[in-house]
């Protein structure tokens, strides 16, 4: 029997697409903003529903659309899913989120290191810019780093139940994925958003 | 009532309109106000920080606004942006997504770069501010007299509100006054 030589492999990352899963299986009647890009890919292929509002553009601004969110609907948790990308666009946001102090909101940044809709350059994460660090920085009530499927199970009450506004950055590897894509016309997600949130003015 | 007081002083010396725009605003029952401060948004951004029905939202540049206001929206809110001309050359990719949702948008914006400038920086987006809103699909409107603020805020917001655009109303230098340099 042949033994394979003894080296200590790097620990795998994490798997954007279960991770994002396994997240969202928890997340209840939370509302749900995507990030454009992946995350809204990953969103989709966990399951299409009324209350995910995916952005398609607006590069910058998800974490804001959770705010604004966040304020009107204080009794329902808000839960934004993102990329490093789209995140770093937005930095101002960590600090602008830190401010109001929004109890209700999480912000997840599913976090490859990369530009994946543009040929996989890399991000400033890949060069060790620590966005967890960041919002803690700027005055978020929880935060902190997932690597591991251990860490994600830690980190799901922080993201679905702890007091906010929480950030959680989430590593996970570059492996290609299926697409899967959501409805796209912008009235059609806002009016089935609104809809499916009660105690709107239609 | 403050509003008769208020409305008094913007006839005789013009400097009462932000009291006014604010009375529209609470009638309009907007909830959250965002803003990138400007001199001459100093009075309204003060009422409305005020007001514990109102959420103020101070912002490290104008685009969160954009944001901040569709997701306001998704949640049943109202919201208004302020800021000042400068800030209308940071928005510009945020309005696509806030013209291809239909979300309402109402911005308030005091202009710089016009009337008595002093500042030669100031010059080139004061020039810029209302064609480049336009290219990006705002409806805008300009208003020099400061005893009709008030009155085209509240009609711009019914065509933010309740037709779904997106709109700007440019309160004028001439009505904001020339920064005084030497203060």
């Amino acid at each position: 029997m042949s033994r394979a030589p003894r080296r200590a492999a790097p620990p795998a990352l994490l798997d954007r697409r279960k991770t994002v899963a396994r997240i969202l299986k928890d997340r209840g009647d939370a509302l749900l903003v995507t990030g454009l890009g992946a995350p809204t890919w990953d969103a989709a292929a966990a399951g299409d529903r009324p209350d995910n509002f995916y952005l398609w553009g607006g590069m910058g601004g998800a974490a804001l659309v959770g705010l604004g969110l966040a304020l009107a609907q204080p009794a329902r948790r808000v839960l934004v899913l993102t990329g490093d990308g789209e995140m770093l666009m937005g930095l101002g946001s960590l600090a602008t989120i830190a401010v109001q102090k929004p109890a209700n909101l999480a912000i997840c940044v599913i976090d490859n290191e990369r530009y994946g809709e543009t040929g996989m350059q890399e991000t400033h994460t890949a060069f060790g810019v620590d966005l967890a660090a960041m919002a803690g920085g700027a005055g978020f009530a929880d935060w902190t780093t997932v690597r591991t499927p251990s860490d994600l199970e830690e980190a799901l009450p922080l993201i679905h139940r702890a007091a906010g506004p929480v950030f959680v950055d989430i590593k996970v590897g570059t492996e290609p994925q299926a697409m899967t894509l959501p409805p796209r016309d912008g009235p059609t997600l806002r009016h089935r958003f609104k809809r499916a949130v009660p105690g709107e003015r239609g | 009532m403050a509003t008769r007081r208020a409305r008094k002083t913007a006839q005789k010396d013009g400097t009462g309109w932000p009291d006014e725009v604010f009375e529209a605003l609470k009638a309009l029952d907007v909830r959250q106000v965002a803003y990138v401060p400007d001199a001459g948004h100093a009075r309204l951004i003060e009422l409305c920080r005020r007001d514990n029905a109102i959420r103020s939202v101070p912002l490290s540049t104008e685009e969160e606004g954009v944001a901040l206001i569709a997701g306001a929206d998704l949640g049943g809110e109202r919201g208004a942006l302020l800021m000042q001309s400068s800030g209308v050359g940071n928005i510009v990719n945020m309005l696509a997504m806030a013209r291809e949702c239909r979300f309402p948008l109402l911005m308030l914006v005091t202009m710089r770069g016009q009337w008595g400038e002093f500042n030669p920086w100031q010059v080139p987006m004061g020039e810029a501010t209302r064609p480049v809103l336009e290219a990006a699909g705002v409806i805008v409107e300009e208003v020099d007299d400061p005893a009709r603020v008030a009155e085209t805020v509240a009609a711009m917001a019914r065509l933010a509100y309740d037709a779904g655009r997106m709109v700007a109303v440019l309160i004028g230098q001439r009505v904001v006054g020339a920064k005084d340099w030497r203060k």
